[in-house]
């Protein structure tokens, strides 16, 4: 059962408050990533404990401060699980509220014996006791402090032979609770990948509960997404054949699974994007096995306005965008025959433009990666009329405008007749604003793209240096980087006059 | 943006082969396709062509949650009992039955009435302590499984077991792990000296239970520490088990599988 946060209604000043606690965090993410630092955890909370209605950080944190132990008051109760076990619930419960706070999971691995009465606790054959423990356990893992994930280092066998049990709930739990754990040093992986932890993940795929295979996917994609990971970890993972049940699981979840579909779909972005070895995944029909899965989705959305599936969708895309981008030994491409591929790409991008900019992007990039030099995919997609959609993005935004001149340059790379196409369908009037643009990037691949148009279709020449050609060519002449592609053109402009009269001075 | 006609071509089953539409000639000068910046891209996992994206996805690791913390409340029942012959363990959930039952019921040994997490230790447990020929067999060559999921490796002995699992497994080196014959008789005169620290609840009945024991002390610390003997509370279990003696609880407590004669 997965669901997101409810956001509450809120006044426009707590809106705005919001708002700004959110670019906050989102300008941390970015600089977490750019060092390669981003690691989330997911946290499993009672709700009904909570108070259900919408338990964001804030009102966690302030839960949270009612639960404050001291170190005297922690290791009292320590010495309490140890001595009076016909009480162990109560105190247990409340060390596991009291693990909320970092400040007390920080004190609890520091008190002599916390650890090992804990996991003690977590093995012991009571159910009750046991899967408090484990909650406590779960509260432990959520911690960002090392120390923290290291004191829990005694837990990992516990955790992954449960794994192998029945029960639902517990499995759940311990899956979240590695999946935390996992993220936090190349030390805890080396030792879960020691205690078989790729073996028992895959025993786990066998598991017809949908919160298991949810939690599986979660703790499997921190797994992979790990630095180590392409040299160490999915190496391992190809071998021992996960991904084709990562595959099956994905291909097989229901709308009331996508939870489960997410995660899975991660987790085969970060095999596929670590180029270990595509073409061994190409060989097992995992682009041919995607794509009908993007056309069914793209069906989906139609039907389904508001449906929001771009943590879905994007994975895939990323997939499908690295593997089309694969050239084996003798120069071939993966092939793939079904043209609505295209198309959905284009609903994609239609559906999330607004929403998920990046998405539009991404798209992009896999319809670039379908269509380079190939004439099939290059013809289908004028043949079906999806240029002008290309045009009318061109405003978007800079990365889509690269992208999209990327792909008309593709084109147009093939020669007259879709040069042709490409003039007919006004491609040059929507290139005019970007050939005056002062981004270098937007202004190089712009002339090049011209350049392009003006040797296949001379005839377009002549119209373009009377209108805007020679303030163009003008406006770049001293700019360094772009003095090979105004060379090109001021070239094509010499050879047009070159037929009239003669030739004028650059100067 | 896109014609009608084209969006239900996704909802039909059959597919539209792009090699049967026409294709334009390609015409283009060599030279200048080799000069050409025309190839595919491929990008790694960390590059910034995926920031967004990724950053979507870390917002939504953080922000789900997930209420399978605790039982919910729909789900509570007027008070059950576990079904189970010789168990008394009560109930109010659905849940909590269901954690009890495929913990303490599903991977019974019938012969010893131990229970183990997994069917795979119970497995190898019925075939280590109750199959005949095993000794027999384990004199020949190495018989003993090592306990790690997806590990092939096969020992002379359980100590060579417990070495391996150490040493290669990286598991705790307070690990109890199975006992045999000999090994055993020497640990239960360890438990004899220390059973003033062991929660020893005895009802009679031979049926015991044991998952992954909590028992035996193995290494010298805190011997002074004792623990006063104590009874399981009634309210958190609902019923009387035996636990054997190598079962303790509390300081100087190790844990691990075990298999018991």
């Amino acid at each position: 059962m997965w669901r997101r946060r409810k956001q509450r209604d809120t006044s426009v000043p707590v809106l705005e408050e919001l708002r700004a606690q959110w670019r906050e965090r989102e300008t941390a993410l970015r600089k977490a990533r750019r060092e390669e630092q981003l690691i989330s955890k997911r946290l499993l909370r009672d709700l009904t404990e909570e108070g259900a209605h919408g338990s964001d950080d804030h009102m966690l944190e302030e839960n949270a401060q009612s639960h404050f132990m001291s170190v005297e008051q922690i290791a009292k109760l320590i010495e309490d699980l140890q001595r009076e076990p016909e009480q162990m619930i109560t105190p247990l419960t409340a060390l596991r509220h009291s693990l909320r706070r970092n400040d007390v999971r920080l004190m609890f691995t520091r008190v002599e014996d916390s650890m090992r009465v804990l996991v003690a606790l977590f093995t012991c054959p009571f159910t009750d006791i046991q899967m408090e423990a484990a909650r406590c356990l779960h509260e432990l893992s959520h911690s960002n402090e090392l120390q923290v994930s290291m004191a829990c280092l005694p837990a990992t066998p516990y955790l992954l032979t449960y794994l192998s049990g029945y029960s639902q709930q517990f499995t759940v739990l311990c899956l979240y609770t590695l999946g935390n754990l996992i993220v936090d040093s190349e030390e805890v992986r080396n030792r879960l990948l020691l205690q078989g932890v790729i073996p028992t993940f895959a025993k786990c795929t066998q598991s017809p509960h949908m919160d298991v295979q949810e939690a599986l996917g979660y703790a499997f994609s921190q797994l992979l997404q790990s630095k180590e990971a392409p040299e160490k970890i999915i190496p391992m993972v190809l071998e021992s054949g996960l991904t084709q049940d990562i595959l099956r699981i994905l291909l097989s979840c229901t709308e009331e699974w996508f939870g489960v579909a997410i995660e899975m779909a991660w987790c085969l972005h970060y095999i596929v994007s670590s180029h270990v070895n595509n073409a061994l995944l190409i060989s097992q029909g995992l682009v041919s096995k995607l794509v009908p899965f993007l056309i069914e989705k793209a069906a989906l959305i139609t039907k389904q306005e508001s449906l929001d599936l771009e943590l879905l969708i994007c994975p895939v895309i990323r997939c499908l965008g690295n593997l089309l981008g694969e050239v084996d030994s003798s120069g071939t491409k993966v092939e793939v025959q079904d043209g609505r591929l295209l198309i959905a790409l284009f609903v994609f991008i239609q559906h999330f433009k607004d929403e998920h900019p990046f998405m539009v992007r991404e798209c992009l990039w896999a319809v670039n990666n379908l269509t380079v030099q190939d004439p099939v995919w290059t013809s289908a997609l004028l043949n079906v009329n999806l240029l002008p959609a290309l045009l009318q993005l061109l405003a978007h935004s800079k990365d889509v405008f690269l992208m999209i001149a990327t792909i008309l340059h593709n084109i147009a790379d093939l020669g007259l007749g879709y040069c042709q196409q490409l003039r007919e369908k006004g491609v040059l009037p929507c290139l005019t604003p970007a050939l005056r643009d002062d981004d270098i990037q937007v202004a190089r691949i712009s002339l090049e793209l011209l350049n392009k148009l003006l040797t296949y279709c001379p005839d377009v020449a002549g119209d373009f240096f009377h209108n805007s050609g020679l303030q163009i060519i003008e406006l770049h002449k001293d700019k360094p980087d772009l003095q090979q592609q105004v060379q090109a053109v001021w070239n094509k402009y010499q050879e047009l006059i070159k037929g009239t009269s003669g030739p004028p001075s650059m100067d | 943006m896109i014609s009608h006609e084209l969006v239900s071509s996704l909802s039909e089953t059959k597919l539209v082969n792009v090699r049967d539409l026409a294709v334009l000639s390609v015409e283009n000068d060599l030279k200048m396709k080799e000069a050409g910046s025309s190839q595919v891209i491929r990008f790694k996992r960390q590059h910034e062509f995926f920031e967004d994206g990724d950053l979507s996805r870390h917002f939504y690791i953080r922000d789900v949650l997930t209420s399978i913390g605790k039982v919910k409340e729909t789900s509570k029942l007027s008070l059950f009992c576990c079904q189970t012959a010789g168990c008394s363990h009560v109930f109010d959930t659905l849940e909590s039955y269901e954690h009890h039952y495929n913990t303490m019921h599903r991977n019974v040994c019938t012969t010893c009435k131990h229970f183990f997490p997994t069917a795979r230790l119970l497995d190898i447990h019925i075939f280590e302590c109750h199959n005949s020929i095993f000794e027999i067999m384990a004199g020949k060559g190495n018989m003993y499984q090592c306990l790690v999921e997806g590990c092939a490796e096969n020992f002379k002995n359980s100590m060579e077991r417990e070495n391996h699992l150490v040493t290669m497994h990286l598991y705790p080196s307070d690990f109890h792990f199975d006992k045999t014959k000999k090994s055993r008789s020497k640990n239960n005169q360890n438990l004899i000296s220390r059973k003033d620290a062991s929660m020893d609840i005895v009802t009679g009945e031979d049926s015991c239970v044991e998952s992954m024991e909590i028992g035996v002390v193995r290494f010298e610390d805190k011997s002074s520490e004792s623990l006063p003997p104590t009874k399981i509370p009634s309210t958190c279990l609902h019923t009387k088990y035996r636990i054997p003696s190598t079962i303790c609880f509390g300081q100087g407590a190790v844990r691990g599988f075990s298999f018991k004669k």
